[in-house]
């Protein structure tokens, strides 16, 4: 019987020449990921175990990007932790303070992860990896802890569902719109412990950038993984990135899907989540009068340099509405002067907007936009749940950075096709 | 080994960012932690749980972040287990891992209400809902997570290894 290509990508890695769905394996991890956040528990979790060594200084990366510049002393507490831990154990990819970049959109720019690779982070958007051709999960902090010294992880082989996408976006459709369609459309446990697996004519019309977000969110679908194939353009941009060998995999075409989607990009809209699970989507024609009280444009899903040009093409010569705080966060240091070069920041500052060191701070209610009570915030973010953001009476609205920066502008939720 | 409790009964999708919201991601101890546990949705819970309590909720329970700090702070708040119709993967895996027993089923997880009396033997998966009589069988682990479990996490089956 045929594999997926996440089911080729871990049979490789667990020395198999065959595996089926529902399988336990113990695969070999390429990278093991954490984060200021969930490290000090893994560090924590570590020091039980009686080998404390860790397997490989070069294929661990500790990334501080949620709470910092720290926001507070338990914050500085945590950080401190990573920070000595990386400086005790050699770890080659510690990244802190005017080298940090939200994690997932750092990793691949570093060239730290290329196709065919197994990874495990903890942090459930682990999974944008799959952008690349690589396996990528999110996991905990004691999974972390475990791999970080036997460099392997276990995992139950997952089936797959199939998204064949064909066609070509219209203007103002970008991944993030893509992906809330999906999650729309199958629920937020629609794909519970399965891979998503990306495929068709129509990925030729889809960014580097836009793949990232989708592969992103396939979490908030309930997705072990997302993954696309590995084209042209995954190669260039491996190329551009990493001077790591990659191998390429590729589904076998008797390969098993539960289920396969086909999706007319042309035909999508740009898309919106509700309050308060990304499943309650709407398209933006049918989204009505909802006035805003912020606009979040950043994160893992989407800070990246797609995400900054279209924001600034909305936001070029306008202002942000009266009584709205828009909110641009470049995901990485990299992105930010990119960002600087072209002239974005300028226009983000001139239209009103305030630009801030790559964090994850406003998307999980951590700091740098907390909501409060009866207020509205649309948000290029992954989750919209109760509290997210900050006080349980406050609402988040998902979107593209397009819409967005549009209704940054217009001070309620809007098209781009409105200015 | 056996649970034996009173039911918390939430519905579909509780998200870790209600069991355990991110502003208080800071703090790293299941005792600190266990203080602001499930407060988003149930104000009350902290307040009600006794050791030993039981979680019951609808599919998809624990979905959202990887932060271990849910399963940490429900197991350090007392609930000694959770049953739902399904569970997130990246939460089943933390629960495991960090010893908070966890059991699939789909017909408890419907049938059982708020404050009913349960017990639940993890050895045979049998379910009971001694307020009601009635009795259910989740699913079971398969051998290698039962391994996990008996040597109380990953961590204790890595150091036995």
């Amino acid at each position: 019987m045929g594999m997926t290509m996440t089911q080729k990508i871990l049979a490789a890695r667990a020395g198999l020449p065959q595996v089926v769905a529902g399988q336990l394996i113990e695969a070999e991890l390429d990278l093991v990921l954490g984060n200021d956040i969930t490290s000090p528990v893994a560090i924590h979790e570590m020091k039980k175990m009686n080998n404390q060594e860790v397997f490989n200084k070069d294929k661990i990366a500790l990334v501080m990007d949620h709470f910092i510049p720290n926001k507070d002393i338990k914050s500085a507490e945590n950080c401190k932790c990573c920070r000595e831990f990386a400086c005790k154990h050699e770890i080659t990819n510690y990244f802190d303070v005017g080298e940090m970049g939200i994690e997932h959109a750092l990793l691949p720019e570093k060239g730290l992860v290329v196709a065919g690779d197994a990874v495990i982070g903890a942090d459930s958007h682990t999974c944008t990896y799959g952008a690349l051709g690589a396996f990528s999960t999110g996991v905990g902090s004691t999974d972390m802890a475990a791999a970080m010294v036997t460099g392997k992880a276990w995992f139950k082989v997952p089936s797959a569902i199939r998204f064949e996408l064909v066609g070509k976006p219209a203007k103002w459709v970008s991944g993030k719109d893509v992906i809330l369609h999906i999650i729309g459309m199958i629920g937020v446990d629609g794909a519970l412990y399965k891979s998503m697996e990306f495929t068709g004519d129509g990925i030729k019309n889809l960014t580097m950038d836009d793949r990232f977000t989708i592969c992103n969110m396939a979490i908030e679908a309930g997705g072990k993984n997302g993954i696309f194939p590995v084209d042209d353009l995954a190669i260039q941009y491996m190329k551009e990135h990493s001077k790591r060998e990659f191998t390429i995999y590729e589904a076998d075409e008797d390969a098993e899907y539960e289920e396969t989607y086909v999706i007319d990009l042309s035909q999508l809209k740009p898309t919106v989540s509700f309050p308060h699970l990304p499943e309650n989507t709407r398209t933006i024609d049918q989204v009505g009068e909802i006035p805003i009280d912020q606009a979040v444009i950043g994160s893992c899903t989407n800070g990246r340099m797609d995400d900054m040009r279209a924001a600034a093409q909305v936001l070029k010569g306008r202002k942000v509405a009266k009584g709205v705080r828009c909110i641009v966060i470049p995901a990485t240091q990299a992105i930010y002067l990119q960002a600087m070069r072209e002239g974005l920041l300028e226009i983000f500052i001139e239209a009103g907007a305030v630009v801030s060191t790559p964090t994850c701070g406003p998307c999980l209610g951590g700091y740098m936009g907390i909501l409060a009570e009866g207020e509205r915030c649309i948000s290029t973010t992954n989750r919209n749940f109760v509290g997210r953001m900050g006080h349980t009476g406050s609402e988040i609205y998902l979107a593209s950075p397009a819409v967005a920066a549009a209704s940054a502008v217009l001070g309620r939720i809007a098209c781009p096709c409105e200015l | 080994m056996k649970a034996k409790g009173h039911v918390f009964k939430y519905g579909d999708n509780v998200d870790t960012d209600v069991i355990i919201p991110a502003r208080y991601l800071n703090a790293t101890q299941g005792e600190e932690l266990a203080k602001h546990c499930m407060e988003d949705i149930d104000k009350e819970f902290i307040h009600k749980v006794q050791k030993g309590d039981i979680m019951v909720a609808n599919k998809n329970f624990g979905c959202g972040s990887s932060r271990e700090h849910a399963p940490l702070a429900l197991k350090c708040a007392g609930i000694s287990c959770v049953i739902a119709e399904t569970f997130a993967r990246i939460f089943f895996r933390n629960a495991i891992n960090i010893g908070l027993p966890i059991i699939e089923c789909p017909e408890a997880a419907k049938a059982i209400q708020a404050g009913d009396e349960v017990e639940v033997d993890f050895d045979s998966g049998v379910i009971t809902d001694k307020t009601t009589g009635a009795s259910f069988t989740g699913q079971p682990f398969p051998e290698f997570m039962q391994k996990i479990i008996t040597a109380g996490g990953l961590v204790n089956y890595i150091n036995e290894a």
